[in-house]
């Protein structure tokens, strides 16, 4: 028997032929390549001189950033750091707020780590512990003053918004999708008439009167506050979405699957939960952190209904005259974009790690 | 041609009749397995032999007629169609594990959720039942990393673990690359011999000949002749059956 030949060596290439091969293989790729740095240069060099070069780093008031007039106002987002975290909730009780960001860290970071036991009590406390503990915490009672949400703002603001929608848009996505699939007519045609209303309006509109209308539909002397009818809209409107990305996902999966589990002797919801969602749920990962992403970048439409959250805060911390510079605007936004960048950059790359990871197992 | 349902028969099936929207796929279907029996259907394809066993474990509704396994009668509701897929297994052409769950799981799943066992006695029934088909070593692979043939051996081991009293067979070597079917084959020969009711639709005639008690030949949705196997691939009553016979054994 002749001995097991190994693949033949494969010499890499040196750093010149690497660029032959990938920069320079033909004359058009070359041309691309050379416009290509052109525009980098263009754009990164100008950046980062006006980010880090040029840019004013310490001070306390816009005199310290008006002599950089070509560079940003850091001084300006290091000042107002506490607002953007917090908005204007009371400086003695941000504590707490720390509490919720801790235990909400903590929790996700269990859920992520592959080694770490007991996923299934960590989730659910998670979905059942940490809501309560939060509420609690941000609003107060159980001996804590209350906080009202007028003074609610920043990130804390912007997370609660797509914390509360991303955990309620998942499950209502799922049932909404089994819903529109079932062969009970009226469960499917109510979750079809919710699906197709809420995705039929644009989430500005729904916010408006989320904040404007509602109140009015209500019974005297009935007040609804103002951000619970900004997190019901967001939520609702998310699940729709999210119904239709999982419907998705449940339609992939083959017809085979839900035969063999009805000849094993599983019900519907047996089936559904241990066989189907599973598979469905995979199939659909990127579309579902996609959405996830989306819903984040959403919230900060809250700010066009009177929320300071990170935009809304951002904006107001711009028309500051104590503020005032050319270049203090561009700083807020650009601090802005780069905080929701980071973090969904961070959703997109666990959804990318999770679909490798599950996908290892099974590859045929 | 069918014989009278017998009070001790593991499947009695009376004037069945089906259709798929206005085609009409079983017509007028009387058959009775008797507990132990292995009856080997086959026919052209379009003939409705797979819908028929379908209807056995209520994977299709039928229009008219009845369908008894093992005392009870399937009716529409799901409480009955539950009570008659406990005493069935079933074993399909396209194998349908689940692609997300090891072998171990695969078999665990349904002893765990529907007959309730403790998750060390489910695994235990399960081994067993990996055993006897031969593949206890892939039990914490997945799906998609074993063969055809190991495939279809963990999907009949899946149903093993149900403890059925009747083992339906779809098609289960025709998916099969030809060198992995004599490995099902021999596994269903296998269980043919503790006396498991069998009904298997399949062209495999060598399995036929040697393994069935019976086997009945449909044609158009209809039984057009059952035989024991001497009688039916030496002396076939019907043209039709004789013209498949025809085409078949070449």
């Amino acid at each position: 028997m002749a001995a097991p030949r190994k693949p033949p060596h494969r010499q890499l290439p040196g750093p010149i032929q690497w660029m032959r091969d990938n920069l320079f293989s033909s004359v058009f790729n070359s041309i691309l390549t050379l416009v290509s740095l052109l525009a980098i240069y263009q754009l990164a060099v100008p950046f980062i001189s006006w980010a880090i070069l040029d840019a004013a780093w310490t001070g306390s008031d816009r005199e310290a950033c008006l002599p950089y007039e070509n560079g940003a106002c850091w001084p300006y987002i290091i000042e107002r750091s506490g607002q953007i975290v917090y908005g204007f909730y009371d400086e003695a009780e941000r504590w707490r707020v720390d509490i919720v960001f801790l235990l909400l860290g903590a929790g996700l970071a269990w859920l992520m780590v592959p080694r770490l036991p007991s996923k299934t009590a960590v989730g659910v406390a998670m979905l059942t512990l940490f809501p309560v503990t939060a509420f609690v915490l941000l609003v107060g009672g159980a001996g804590l003053p209350a906080v009202p949400v007028e003074r609610w703002g920043g990130l804390m603001l912007t997370l609660v918004v797509a914390v509360t929608g991303i955990a309620v848009s998942l499950p209502l996505g799922i049932l909404l999708a089994l819903g529109r699939r079932s062969e009970l007519p009226v469960v499917r045609s109510l979750s079809i008439a919710f699906i197709e209303l809420w995705r039929g309006v644009p989430l500005i509109t729904v916010l408006f009167m989320a904040a404007n209308m509602l109140p009015l539909f209500m019974p005297g002397g009935m007040t609804i506050n103002k951000l619970l009818g900004a997190l019901i809209a967001v939520a609702l409107f998310s699940s729709a979405y999210m119904a239709e990305v999982v419907r998705g996902g449940l339609q992939a999966v083959g017809k085979g699957q839900y035969e063999a589990a009805a000849a094993l002797g599983l019900g519907y919801w047996r089936a559904t939960i241990f066989v189907i969602l599973p598979q469905a749920l995979r199939l659909c990962l990127p579309n579902i952190v996609g959405n996830f992403i989306g819903l984040m970048k959403d919230t900060s439409l809250v700010s066009i209904i009177g929320f300071l959250d990170l935009l809304g805060i951002i904006q107001s911390g711009n028309a500051d005259p104590h503020w005032a510079t050319p270049n203090t605007a561009m700083t807020g936004y650009v601090f802005l974009g780069f905080v929701f960048w980071t973090i969904c950059f961070g959703m997109s790359r666990y959804a990318r790690y999770l679909e490798v990871r599950l996908h290892s197992g099974e590859a045929r | 041609m069918t014989s009278k349902p017998q009070p001790h028969d593991a499947v009695q099936i009376i004037s069945l009749n089906k259709w798929f929207k206005t085609f009409h796929v079983l017509r007028d279907i009387n058959l009775s397995v008797a507990n132990g029996e292995r009856v080997v259907i086959c026919g052209p394809s379009g003939s409705g032999k797979s819908t028929l066993i379908r209807c056995i474990n209520g994977l299709e509704a039928h229009e008219e007629g009845r369908i008894i396994v093992e005392g009870a009668e399937l009716l529409g509701d799901e409480a009955h169609i539950q009570a008659v897929r406990a005493n069935v297994g079933m074993v399909f052409q396209q194998f349908n594990l689940f692609p997300h769950l090891t072998v171990l799981e695969n078999c665990t799943l349904a002893p765990l959720w529907v007959r309730k066992l403790p998750k060390k006695d489910a695994e235990a029934l399960a081994m067993q039942y990996l055993e006897r088909v031969r593949i206890p070593e892939q039990a914490n692979k997945y799906p998609g990393q074993l063969s055809g043939g190991q495939q279809q051996r963990v999907a009949i081991a899946r149903a093993l673990t149900m403890q059925p009293r009747i083992m339906l067979f779809d098609e289960p070597t025709s998916a099969l690359d030809p060198e992995m079917i004599k490995e099902v084959l021999e596994t269903m020969v296998e269980l043919a011999g503790t006396g498991m009711t069998m009904l298997v639709v399949t062209h495999e005639m060598g399995f036929a000949k040697t393994v069935a008690d019976r086997i009945v030949f449909m044609d158009a949705g209809e039984i057009v002749e059952v035989a024991p196997p001497d009688e039916f691939f030496t002396n076939p009553k019907h043209p039709r059956t004789k013209e498949f016979l025809g085409q078949i054994l070449r």
